[in-house]
């Protein structure tokens, strides 16, 4: 149980995919003007996410691992993580479609993000089993949720903030995505 | 090598199977009109209509919860095909608008009272005696319209006065909004005939400042057959205003009119038929869809 709990705050605070691991920065700086759009693309790459998790795990420790293609990891792993968003597009548009309108371009760009494919391959280096995996993966998941909806509520006040003109926009914004990463750093002497 | 490759092609074909079987089973019946309307849009997902790109966009205009006007990239013919694929009539939708001076008080037609210096700015220039020029209503003649105007449609004239170019002119509403004096005005392309006079002061004294002023003679209002010009008071005084629900622009208040207050500008008209039905190619470079700015 410790050891989950261990899983858990090192992935969402210590080791935060965004801020620490700086993957999945396109989605952090792309998605984070909105509080309300952050919150959807936190939830469209938790479920890709948990899902691929999953699933890569027992590609590699049923297809991969036996037949001993382990080299073949990144490819199988990004040909999974392609078809598992288009699968999950195609579903959410038949049952959910208020839902799917609301993520709109941002599903389809969950394939080329790189904290899908980062936490699939952390699995496999740690060598976890599948329920701690699926854990990991879930912790990433809030983590990355976290970053985002804390980036969009910093962003969202900056609207009426008076910054100086070069410094509008993309400036301030990696300005604070640093000064977010500093202070995440605070958290490295929890565990 | 071989288990590698087979593998990596069996999982490929898998998932392929598996997402081709998905298609089928979850596949959404669209609006046939919404695939018509992407296929005629520009396609360029420019977001100028405020709608996440142009599959959004048709799809909101079938539900009926925009109007297509908002395509700016498109123009007045997308509105019209839009309206053929949807069966409704063209014209219940907004035309093009364009900037236009309502004043002719160039360097020769209004009087000037004094020799201004200072910086070239219309509102700096209006804040000195109000302004150099005897007409306390009409244009001061500095150009800040010109160098608002962000597509280059506003020249500045031999005769002082700024010269619109409807061709160009996207009607964003910019020189509306810096002109200190309103005497910039969005009309739409189909009205030809406009009354460039904002003086509302008495008729002999409006004529004695500006050759070319509204002298409230109501020659317009008494020959127009459609009863739509009429010398309107406004408090300060009173000027001749066409209503352009009324106008059929047949031009006989702006044949009429003693002191030319009045004009048709037949450029106006041709612009609205080189804008619709104009093919897609020949279209101006710069579609106004105002991506560069945001990029």
């Amino acid at each position: 149980m410790q050891e989950y709990l261990i899983i858990i705050i090192s992935a969402v605070l210590i080791n935060n995919i965004v801020l620490s691991q700086f993957l999945g920065i396109c989605p952090f700086l792309g998605v984070s003007k909105k509080l309300s759009s952050s919150l959807g693309m936190g939830g469209a790459v938790s479920f890709v996410l948990v899902l691929s998790g999953a699933i890569t795990w027992l590609v590699r420790h049923y297809i991969l691992v036996p037949f001993d293609i382990g080299y073949m990891q990144t490819v199988a792993f990004i040909l999974i993580i392609a078809s598992l968003v288009q699968f999950v597009e195609m579903v959410m548009r038949k049952f959910t479609p208020p839902l799917y309108k609301a993520l709109g371009i941002y599903l389809p760009l969950i394939t080329t993000n790189c904290a899908v494919l980062g936490v699939a391959i952390i699995n496999i280096q740690k060598d976890f089993s599948f329920g701690r995996a699926m854990v990991h993966s879930l912790s990433h998941a809030a983590g990355f949720t976290l970053a985002l909806v804390l980036m969009s509520g910093i962003r969202e006040r900056m609207e009426d903030a008076d910054i100086p003109e070069s410094m509008q926009g993309t400036p301030i914004a990696l300005l604070i995505a640093a000064l977010m990463s500093i202070s995440f750093l605070g958290f490295s002497g929890l565990i | 090598m071989f288990v590698a490759v087979i593998s990596l092609a069996v999982m490929g074909a898998l998932f392929g199977i598996i997402l081709g079987i998905a298609g089928k089973k979850f596949a959404v019946e669209n609006d046939p009109r919404v695939d018509k309307i992407i296929e005629i849009m520009p396609g360029a997902n420019c977001g100028a209509c405020g709608l996440a790109g142009c599959a959004v966009f048709a799809e909101a205009v079938v539900a009926g919860e925009v109007n297509p006007k908002l395509c700016t990239p498109g123009g007045a013919g997308l509105y019209e095909k839009i309206a053929a694929i949807m069966g409704t009539d063209a014209e219940s939708y907004e035309e093009r608008k364009v900037a236009r001076l309502l004043c002719q008080g160039g360097v020769e037609q209004c009087r000037v009272l004094f020799d201004y210096k200072g910086v070239e700015d219309c509102h700096l220039a209006l804040a000195s005696f109000k302004g150099p020029k005897s007409c306390n209503y009409g244009c001061v003649r500095m150009g800040n319209c010109s160098r608002a105007c962000p597509f280059g449609a506003i020249q500045m004239g031999a005769d002082g006065l700024p010269v619109v170019d409807c061709y160009i002119c996207t009607g964003c509403n910019k020189c509306v909004v810096e002109c200190p004096q309103q005497t910039l005005k969005l009309i739409g392309v189909s009205h030809s005939v406009v009354v460039h006079c904002l003086n509302s002061d008495k008729g002999k004294d409006a004529r004695l400042i500006c050759s070319t002023a509204c002298i409230k003679c109501k020659i317009c209002e008494k020959n127009c057959p459609e009863n739509a010009v009429h010398v309107e008071d406004f408090g300060s005084g009173t000027l001749a205003v066409i209503d352009y629900e009324k106008c059929t622009d047949c031009g006989i208040c702006a044949a009429k009119c003693p002191t030319r207050a009045i004009q048709k500008n037949d450029s106006i008209s041709e612009a609205v038929l080189l804008k619709i039905g104009k093919p897609k190619d020949e279209e101006p470079a710069c579609q106004s869809c105002g991506l560069c700015k945001t990029v």
